[in-house]
């Protein structure tokens, strides 16, 4: 039988909020256990929370970005459950009035785009840690997460591959940098997944039951346990079991999903609305005021980077996969006043090879835009090649010097005196006789070598056009 | 000295009749007098002492407020620095807050001196003081009843004058029914005119702290105090204090008070219901005409507010699990074993039935049936009150149905215990404040009257008690033996 996946995702973001999401203490990560946690976030008798109106912000950011519905009028809820991690006995989350509705990411599959849906993005406060090791029998709790403020992120159950499944979360993890709203650093679960999984024989209408796999923390693992987990339900469906209804934890050291717990063990949450909070009301100015500080989305700019820069699909991908890398690209284009094409292919080339070897993000590059136009601008004008170029673009990665400089005392300024260029012409041609007489008898490959000779000679500072100009004047004799 | 309005007392200060350590001094001493009424879990003499010490200072250089150095109390559901703060609860026996409720602080800042923390019924849950894991406090006016809960520390000690005033909270009547039981003058404020912050929540939405004097002279210049809105209460409101002092002395011509006939039917005592009439015929003298009113949905107050408190303090009630402070059972084997050992050892028997309620009325399936259903009652008699008080200016009733009743009486029955909130726990519901003064008495036990008005009308309900209580003295009756 053919079948057919049906995934929906639930992603955490953690807002990049300076304070926490009910309370003034710092959200910063690493710190010792328990150091960032006041009395509000450890749930001390008589304390209340107070929502913190930055939290709101970014949340109808992301709301306004995926053109979804701002619910003018939302409202926090108590989830109730008991965990050592959670101070108060129940986690402050959004329920039945969720702050972000109905809205769509678009993604792009080899070369097929296909719109997602997003249920809805609610707003909830995270619990802290509990630690395991070096408590001799007895557990340690860590606090200082508990009160982070995260927006949890709903997807329809609109993906029907793994494949397109990370393709969404890479789309939702580009975005939400771009709007500066979550770090997306994945190690510290500053973004984080929950899977829906289910399959269903081909062309049937009806979903099948479906698993949730809780905590993939990679995108390399969302495709695994996604898959591992198709391979599983479809594996048990033949076998002649049944898929239940079941929370599963995947394992990243063994790849596979194992169970956690089932529907009939789970938790009745008791959602009821929070008394201690008011309703979060957006006024129509507020989201005006939000759309008009909204930055460039990265599709739009993507588009406008094909359109204006007559770049490639590829590279203009690329160079807006991220805000920081695109806003690099448009400085050096800026700065440099070369070909876009030029730009992006040093960019996506050189610099992206030189920082993935060196682990850098753009925005920790040795080379500002400044300096890689300077560089940009000299192979424009001829005063060196592009192989040339290489050559200044490693000094430009070991010192603070301009291209100029590197130029200057380096001395690898392009010669385009004809006159010197003809001297070494003459001087190889009478060297290598043999190779004149194999391309004058028609071996045209041999072209190739008197260039390369030419260029060793010159140490490849000749302009390349003049000397294949001059070389084939002087081969035809 | 003891039986002296704030007022009086603030001139004897000025005057140097009497230092605030000399009167703090004598209140020690009344409480440890009077030790056998229970109304104290703790008395911070040494601090008390200090701060008495201070508030001489600051009166001697010219700074002091009204009420800087006036021996108060605190009721024991308000977070006092490095004092213990256990909310009539084994659970927190233990517990040392860490920090000051914001009606702590804005009292010590007005000078007010702290003698220690009150009785109560165990998280506030109880309408007789008899909840408290520290045993049941005894009404002045007769040692073998109840002085009403759960703010009975608070009424009790006010009445035998062991401290000049002190603060209460009032969830479903908790400040007003003692107060009438007591014989001494409560103040329940408009939801969010004073900050919960530092108040151990029993039912967020109902919750409020209010001050408990002999007058409405005292409660205002307490309530001067206490209010106010504060950042870290999102429920507090953001609209200015006035002066409640200074419309006391208004005349009361005009006024209208509407008589609910809902307030006045069966399961009244006949005595208390002469006794209000009397009252109500001193208010005819002052220049009010009455009007009869009707609030059909009255009745539905006490089921929805056993649905609503009881789901808001389960959850509430949650973060006591014996993990970070308070309770926590001995050598618990495992994580199911320590929550549900410390709990069961921790909490008293009214405050497991309300969460049991509580959880129960929230769950899978009920929600809607409990939960839902009681926030549209709420509704409706939140809209009777808005009704009512378009068509009068205050209302009035009682505030309990009998007088005082014997300890141990209604223990075994808790509907009965219930419903000796029936005429103050839809004002909760509507979030209006509402006052109650003593009026006279009933087979020698004090009688209180209701005093209902519009959100924020704090200063017109202070007012009209006032009118009242310069015609009479029944706030300045001693009970036997406190004199």
């Amino acid at each position: 039988m053919e079948w057919e996946t049906v995934i929906g995702l639930e992603i955490h973001t953690q807002l990049a909020t300076q304070s926490k999401i009910f309370s003034g203490a710092a959200t910063a990560y690493g710190a010792e256990p328990n150091t960032q946690a006041c009395a509000v976030d450890l749930g001390l008798p008589g304390v209340l929370p107070v929502l913190n109106q930055e939290a709101v912000r970014m949340a109808v950011i992301f709301g306004m970005a995926i053109e979804a519905h701002i619910a003018p009028y939302s409202v926090f809820a108590r989830k109730n459950y008991f965990y050592p991690d959670l101070p108060k006995g129940y986690q402050i989350s959004q329920m039945d009035l969720p702050i972000v509705g109905k809205g769509h990411l678009d993604i792009d599959v080899d070369g097929v785009s296909k719109r997602i849906g997003v249920t809805r993005a609610h707003l909830e406060e995270d619990a802290g840690k509990s630690l395991h090791e070096n408590f001799h029998g007895l557990s340690g709790i860590d606090l200082n997460r508990a009160g982070t403020p995260l927006l949890e992120i709903v997807s329809e159950p609109d993906m029907r591959s793994a494949k397109e499944a990370v393709a969404y979360m890479r789309k939702l993890h580009e975005l939400v940098r771009y709007l500066g709203i979550c770090d997306g650093n994945m190690q510290e679960g500053s973004f984080r997944c929950d899977a829906n999984v289910s399959v269903r024989p081909k062309g049937q209408v009806a979903f099948g039951t479906r698993a949730e796999i809780k905590n993939i923390n990679s995108f390399k693992f969302v495709e695994k346990a996604i898959n591992h987990e198709i391979e599983r339900q479809i594996e048990l469906i033949e076998s002649g079991g049944k898929v239940v209804q079941e929370t599963r934890l995947y394992d990243s050291v063994k790849d596979e999903t194992r169970s956690m717990r089932s529907k009939e063990e789970a938790n009745d949450y008791r959602y009821f609305p929070d008394p201690d909070l008011l309703p979060v009301i957006i006024s129509d100015e507020f989201k005006a005021h939000i759309k008009a500080e909204l930055p460039e989305l990265p599709d739009a700019k993507k588009q406008r980077f094909k359109d204006s820069f007559k770049l490639d699909d590829e590279s203009a991908g690329i160079l807006t996969s991220s805000r920081q890398l695109a806003d690099y690209f448009e400085a050096v284009l800026a700065a440099s006043g070369s070909e876009p094409r030029l730009c992006a292919n040093w960019i996506t080339g050189e610099l992206s090879a030189a920082l993935n070897k060196a682990g850098l993000e753009i925005t920790d590059s040795p080379i500002d835009a400044q300096r890689l136009a300077g560089l940009l601008v000299r192979i424009s004008d001829n005063t060196i090649s592009g192989k040339i170029g290489k050559q200044v673009f490693e000094a430009l990665w070991q010192s603070t010097a301009s291209a100029d400089d590197i130029i200057a005392e380096q001395g690898l300024k392009q010669i385009t005196d004809t006159g010197a260029i003809e001297a070494i012409i003459d001087k190889i041609i009478a060297d290598n006789l043999g190779q004149v007489e194999q391309y004058r008898s028609g071996k045209d490959k041999v072209f190739g070598f008197f260039v390369g000779q030419v260029m060793k000679e010159m140490q490849g500072k000749a302009n390349p056009a003049e000397v294949n100009k001059m070389l084939k004047e002087k081969l035809q004799g | 000295m003891h039986s002296k309005s704030i007022t009086e007392l603030a001139h004897s200060l000025r005057a140097g009749e009497v230092t605030s350590v000399e009167l703090t001094q004598a209140f020690l001493n009344r409480i440890k007098q009077h030790q056998d009424l229970n109304a104290f879990i703790t008395v911070t003499e040494e601090q008390a002492l200090q701060q008495a010490q201070a508030a001489d200072v600051r009166l001697a250089n010219g700074t002091a407020e009204l009420l800087t150095g006036i021996p108060i109390a605190q009721k024991d559901i308000f977070c006092t620095l490095g004092v213990k703060t256990s909310c009539g609860s084994k659970m927190l026996d233990n517990f040392i807050a860490p920090y000051n409720a914001t009606v702590v602080e804005k009292l010590n800042n007005a000078g007010a001196v702290s003698l220690g923390k009150l009785n109560m019924d165990e998280f506030a849950m109880g309408s007789s003081n008899e909840t408290s894991y520290y045993g049941a406090v005894k009404n002045p006016w007769d040692k073998t009843k109840v002085p009403g809960g759960s703010s009975g520390g608070s009424a009790a000690a006010v009445a035998a004058r062991l401290a000049v005033c002190a603060t209460g909270t009032d969830t479903g009547g908790s400040i007003r029914q003692p107060a009438a039981l007591c014989g001494i003058t409560g103040l329940k404020p408009t939801y969010g005119r004073v900050s919960r912050y530092g108040m151990i929540a029993y039912a967020s939405s109902l919750d409020q702290g209010g001050p408990m004097t002999h007058s409405a002279e005292d409660a205002a210049i307490m309530l001067q105090a206490m209010a106010g809105f504060d950042a870290k209460d999102s429920t507090s409101v953001d609209v200015p204090v006035p002066d409640y002092s200074a419309g006391l002395n208004a005349p009361l011509t005009g006024l209208t008070i509407g008589l609910p006939k809902e307030f006045f039917g069966e399961g009244l005592d006949p005595a208390i219901a002469a006794t209000l009439e009397l009252a109500i015929a001193e208010y005819r003298k002052l220049g009010a005409t009455v009007k009869d009113i009707s609030m059909p949905n009255l009745k539905l107050a006490i089921p929805a507010y056993y649905v609503i408190a009881p789901a808001e303090c389960s959850a509430n009630l949650s973060r006591f699990d014996g993990v970070r402070y308070g309770y926590r059972c001995a050598n618990p084997v495992d994580l199911t074993d320590l929550y549900t050992r410390s709990r069961g050892e921790g909490f008293g028997k009214e405050v497991k039935r309300r969460i049991l309620m509580g959880t129960y009325a929230l769950s899978a399936g009920y929600y809607d049936a409990y939960y839902i259903k009681a926030q549209k009652v709420r509704r409706l008699i939140t809209q009777d009150f808005k009704n009512a008080l378009a068509e009068v200016d205050v209302i009035m009733g009682p505030v309990t149905p009998s007088t005082a009743f014997g300890i141990g009486e209604k223990m075994a029955n808790p509907i009965e215990m219930y419903l000796s909130d029936i005429y103050t726990i839809a004002i909760n519901l509507a979030g209006v404040p509402a006052l109650s003064i003593p009026v006279g008495y009933a087979a020698d036990m004090p009688v209180g009257l209701q005093i209902i008005g519009n959100y924020f009308a704090e200063a017109q309900l202070l007012n009209i008690a006032h009118q009242y209580q310069q015609l009479t003295a029944h706030h300045q009756h001693t009970p036997h033996g406190f004199a």
